[in-house]
């Protein structure tokens, strides 16, 4: 029985404090925001207005689960959950800090690609069953986005693999004991972190859900918990992103005096606000602009630096 | 394991045969998803879970993906009535996701487990291997797969052009 309980504890403990993590979000986030707009953001609600998160929970599971008569009731149901347990399943291959983890798997960064790769029909069903112009278009748009990026969101990640010569999160941190792998991949990071842009459609790559154009993309009919489990699965998916930019480029757990688990929130939390940030400070693009700097800029670059990495480790090998 | 193998190829064979006697492209498409999920899961079973990535990476997450793409566009075209109306059957979505549900149980336990101790009949087969074996024996065959592949890209090229300069 012991063999079953300790991971069970495990996942329960990794869920919960995920969740509650990325609800804290969107208070962190508006909060953020507001400072780098020179206004106060929610400061009201209990001491710096870390209740407001409280507050809205507590509202949106009050409100009425509806869903539209015109709407294909099961598939508009089954969306939402399909974001959500894509992007908790990628978490459980994240080394958190050494024997915090959901599993060891030898391939896992096939499995969070794998993942990613599902997560595409939470929106492309959610797009579809709602059955509404705004909503198909921000399905489209999201498909077509998510499955450009992820091409050279894979490539990127390559040059890890190449470096380390293993799929496995845990063996890339202990193979950065020496040096973190941002200095020797530094093309690598830009193109991931960018395609993690896209691949969360955070601003400056949220088309699917462009608000001046498509109302509201493809969750325009949702609402209560529904339109909650969106938002939740959005920021899971900016802290899957940073968990892994700081698993394969900045050594995960490792840093000198503070325990494991620390440096990794600590480093994960410095690429959220980062992705925060960007938020404040970028404008949306054109989605031709959008694709054709993914495929015509992105894919070249990480074509060129995985053929760099396997070049340089054949000279030096 | 040999459970796990059992379990889902049983979903396998269910989904699959629920693709080719279904009437809705898009229930069969869903039920495809699903088999393709339980193939990988089949593969994972066996000791390649290198392939069984692939398996979800491509096939399901990738090509499947356009054609619901492809389906939904359609969707939009006159006759859309006609097809909306078996499209609203809750009916027939509960099959697919009952399935799926089952190929999740069967990896919450693998992670509940701890992973792979050791596949029952055969050996492990790491990306590695799969590497060797593709750039070895089988090097002609990678080649020509590319070639394929490029003479597929430059028609797609050529289409996607002459298209756009109608439209200017």
């Amino acid at each position: 029985m012991q063999g079953v309980i300790t991971p069970l504890i495990m996942i329960i403990a990794i869920l919960v404090s995920l969740t509650t993590m990325s609800a804290g979000l969107i208070w962190m986030e508006r909060r953020l925001l507001a400072l780098w707009q020179d206004r106060y953001g929610p400061n009201r609600v209990g001491p710096f207005g870390l209740l407001q998160v409280v507050a809205d929970m507590l509202k949106i599971f009050a409100k009425e689960d509806w869903v539209p008569p015109f709407s294909d009731r099961f598939v508009f149901i089954l969306a939402p959950a399909v974001i959500m347990s894509a992007v908790l399943f990628a978490f459980a291959v994240v080394p958190f800090a050494p024997g915090i983890s959901v599993i060891d798997l030898d391939i896992g960064i096939l499995f969070f690609l794998a993942m990613s790769s599902l997560n595409i029909y939470g929106i492309v069903l959610a797009g579809w069953a709602s059955n509404s112009k705004y909503s198909l278009l921000g399905g489209v748009r999201g498909a077509a986005q998510m499955l450009s990026y992820e091409v050279f969101m894979g490539l990127s990640l390559m040059g890890v693999v190449m470096l380390v010569g293993t799929f496995n999160l845990r063996g890339i941190v202990e193979a950065q004991q020496g040096l973190w792998f941002f200095v020797p991949q530094f093309p690598a990071l830009v193109i991931f972190f960018i395609a993690g842009l896209a691949e969360t459609h955070r601003i400056p790559f949220d088309l699917p859900e462009a608000e001046n154009e498509l109302v509201a993309g493809y969750h325009t009919e949702y609402s209560g918990m529904k339109f909650g489990m969106f938002f939740v699965g959005e920021y899971l998916g900016i802290v899957l992103i940073s968990a892994l930019i700081t698993t394969l480029f900045f050594g995960g757990w490792l840093g000198p005096v503070l325990p494991p688990v620390i440096w990794f929130l600590l480093k994960t939390m410095f690429f959220i606000m980062l992705f925060i940030l960007l938020r404040a400070a970028l404008p949306r693009p054109r989605f031709g602009q959008l694709m054709s700097f993914g495929w015509k800029l992105m894919l070249p670059l990480s074509l060129l630096n995985v053929l760099a990495t396997g070049a340089a480790l054949l000279l030096l090998a | 394991m040999e459970a796990l193998f059992y379990v889902s190829g049983t979903v396998a064979m269910i989904s699959t045969l629920r693709v080719v006697t279904g009437k809705n492209a898009v229930h069969a498409l869903l039920y495809l998803v699903v088999s393709l999920l339980a193939a990988a899961l089949v593969f994972y079973s066996l000791g390649a879970p290198f392939i069984a990535a692939l398996e979800v990476i491509i096939y399901a997450g990738a090509i499947m993906v356009l054609f619901v793409f492809v389906i939904m566009m359609l969707n939009l075209g006159p006759g859309a009535e006609r097809q909306k109306k078996g499209l609203l059957d809750p009916k027939a979505w509960a099959g697919p996701a009952l399935l799926a549900l089952v190929l999740v149980l069967e990896l919450l336990y693998l992670f509940a487990g701890g992973g792979l101790e050791g596949p029952p009949r055969a050996a492990y087969i790491n990306p590695k291997a799969v590497a060797l074996a593709l750039f070895g024996p089988y090097f002609i065959g990678v080649e020509l797969a590319s070639l394929l592949l490029l003479a597929a890209l430059v028609a797609a090229w050529h289409l996607g052009r002459r298209e756009k300069e109608g439209i200017r």
